[in-house]
């Protein structure tokens, strides 16, 4: 795998305020990357810093290895989707689109064609005379990613292009945005806050909290084995349990308050093994609730439904483990003969060992 | 209905006198009267004979175009550093740019002279008007120009810059056709300001005098007043297409750039 980008002990700080915090990162040529994080974890930040509209205080990018130091915004292989998706109003869409082919040199006819391929490509064919003000959301979206494309940069930057889309559009434009980057074969950059989105899309992401990236894998690993409780918290839901850490050879025997003992093997305490206090961490899905005459192979517990959420497809149970004072979050598929328990009924649970996560914190 | 018959009340108070101009304009009579006497274009023909009038214009439509070319300009600066950048002291620096909104006149044009005169040794001349109209018209100009640029999205010149434009060209091809129906409107505004002062331009004019200062030196002669009944006439009309015009460019503006209206001068 070669870096078309790599970032090297990136610092920036806005007068006493560290936005980055050493972070290094390297991205391959065709990735879908995804940088992650609440709103203020300088995730655009390291976006724009990529862009050439921010400089780093400290630190080395790289872009298909050449320096970017002092190289302005115009002058990078990047092309960005912006937020606001930044549709020249004054316009016409094919305008827009062709606005970046200005200085590139080619024929009026080569332009012409360029811009309708462009258009084609992302479904916008017959728009091009359209007055850029009069698109929808999604249309304006299509139009500032054609524009972005047309150039074909080495890398396109997103910017939460799809945060202010509603939702089934946003679903629809995260397929068709992973086709597109399929087709085109272009590094993409995505900044999202929203954690489905990312690990959707992505083939790899970095989570990001307080300009430091806690942690930088695929989305599998980054559900099933998050570094640390933050990350594990932030991506989808989580679970947590008090436990006792004590390593016995090649495992660790946790104490886990509500679920008994359990044996952890070394991958399932991914930032290093655990001894003392500490907690587990368990996914909704990996808890079931057993219903009558249920048995399972697996270890079981009990506890008391406190609340349930209906969700058509799923049902969430708030269970209280016995000796537990939280409680923890149970996910279950509504099949056609299960029925759905209600509020103070007592529930069976059972647990599969294999799934725990352990944290030192 | 109280408050409809005091708006109308308002309305004839505020507009009847400027109704009254055209209406001696064309009076047959060097006597500004009631009963009127006939039908007159006289007093317009009249006005094409008095040759110092004619310099007096000229001298004002100059200093008019240069204060508001200079007004608008510095403006256009003012305006895009107020909404694009933060500094220190901003809103101290452009509540300080505002102030000659609310000074009277009178003493600005006293403490001009002063400075002028006494401090500075410049001669009196259409500059030291021009410099001085400057200063009034620019919380006009910035006024309107902020509204402009303030609509606009920061990411649009960064996306023209991401395209591949230099900073220069980012402003030229995406901001300033934005902001263009502002500084349009800056400019007659401006203009039509610059264009009927006349406390500054009365302390500071040297030897020409500007139109308004012409106009006020007619007075002393009875016969002359129809006449200069007749320019106010051709002024109050001038006066209100520049504006109308203005303001037919600043609704475009928000038309083009597809925002919604909040208010003008019109």
């Amino acid at each position: 795998m070669t870096a078309l980008i790599s970032l090297t002990g990136i610092n920036k700080y806005y007068g006493d305020y560290h936005a980055l915090r050493d972070v290094d990162l390297e991205i391959a040529e065709g990735e879908f990357f995804s940088l992650l994080g609440p709103s203020g974890c300088g995730k655009t930040t390291l976006l724009r810093t990529i862009a050439g509209f921010e400089d780093v205080t400290d630190g080395v990018v790289l872009i298909d290895g050449a320096d970017m130091a002092g190289v302005a915004a115009n002058l990078r292989p990047t092309n960005m989707v912006f937020q606001s998706y930044a549709i020249f109003p004054h316009l016409t869409v094919a305008q827009n689109v062709g606005f970046g082919l200005r200085k590139s040199g080619m024929s009026r006819s080569d332009k012409a064609q360029a811009v309708q391929d462009a258009l084609e490509m992302v479904g916008l064919g017959g728009f091009g005379a359209r007055a850029a003000h009069a698109l929808s959301g999604g249309q304006r979206q299509r139009v500032a990613l054609a524009r972005a494309l047309i150039l074909k940069p080495k890398v396109l930057l997103l910017d939460e292009p799809l945060s202010a889309l509603d939702k089934k559009l946003r679903e629809q434009m995260q397929t068709e945005l992973r086709r597109l980057q399929r087709q085109v074969g272009i590094t993409f950059i995505l900044v999202t806050h929203d954690q489905e989105e990312a690990l959707i899309m992505s083939d790899r992401v970095a989570v990001m909290f307080e300009g430091r990236i806690a942690q930088l894998a695929d989305p599998q690993t980054l559900y099933r084995r998050p570094l640390t409780r933050q990350v594990g918290d932030f991506i989808g839901v989580m679970n947590f349990l008090p436990a006792q850490f004590k390593p016995v050879g090649d495992l660790i025997t946790a104490d886990i308050a509500g679920l008994g003992q359990a044996e952890l093997a070394s991958e399932q305490c991914p930032a290093g093994p655990v001894t003392g206090g500490g907690a587990v961490g368990i996914r909704p899905e990996i808890l079931s609730i057993l219903f009558q005459g249920e048995t399972t192979s697996q270890r079981e517990t009990v506890g008391q439904v406190i609340e349930r959420a209906y969700y058509g497809d799923m049902t969430y149970y708030d269970v209280r483990l016995d000796d537990v004072d939280a409680p923890v979050t149970i996910s279950m598929k509504n099949l056609i003969d299960r029925p759905v328990l209600e509020r103070d009924d007592r529930a069976r649970v059972s647990w599969d060992p294999r799934a725990l996560v352990g944290f030192s914190d | 209905m109280t408050l409809r018959i005091y708006a109308i009340a308002y309305m004839i108070f505020l507009y009847a006198p400027v109704l009254l101009l055209p209406v001696f304009a064309f009076n047959d009579s060097p006597v500004i009267a009631f009963p009127l006497k006939g039908f007159t274009w006289g007093w317009f023909n009249d006005l094409a004979g008095i040759g110092a009038l004619h310099d007096a214009v000229k001298n004002s439509l100059w200093i008019a175009c240069m204060s508001a070319i200079i007004a608008t300009g510095l403006g256009i600066c003012a305006a895009r550093a107020a909404t694009r950048f933060e500094f220190p002291a901003k809103r101290g620096i452009m509540g300080l740019i505002m102030i000659p909104l609310v000074l009277p006149e009178i003493i600005v044009a006293v403490s001009l002279l002063v400075v002028l005169v006494q401090i500075l040794n410049l001669p009196l001349s259409n500059w030291t008007i021009i410099a001085a109209h400057v200063l009034i018209c620019m919380p006009f100009s910035i006024a309107i120009l902020n509204g402009a640029f303030s609509n606009l999205d920061n990411s649009l010149e960064e996306a023209a810059l991401d395209l591949g434009e230099s900073r220069f060209a980012a402003f030229r091809l995406v901001t300033l056709p934005l902001v263009m129906p502002g500084i349009i409107s800056s400019l007659l505004i401006s203009f039509t300001i610059s264009l009927d002062e006349f406390i500054i331009a009365f302390f500071l004019s040297g030897s020409e005098p500007t139109m308004p200062v012409y106009i006020w030196g007619l007075l002393r002669f009875p016969q002359r007043l129809p006449a200069v009944m007749a320019l106010g006439t051709i002024l109050v009309i001038l006066s209100i297409v520049l504006l109308v015009i203005a303001e037919y460019f600043r609704r475009r503006g928000l038309k083009r750039a597809g925002l919604k209206d909040t208010g003008g001068f019109l």
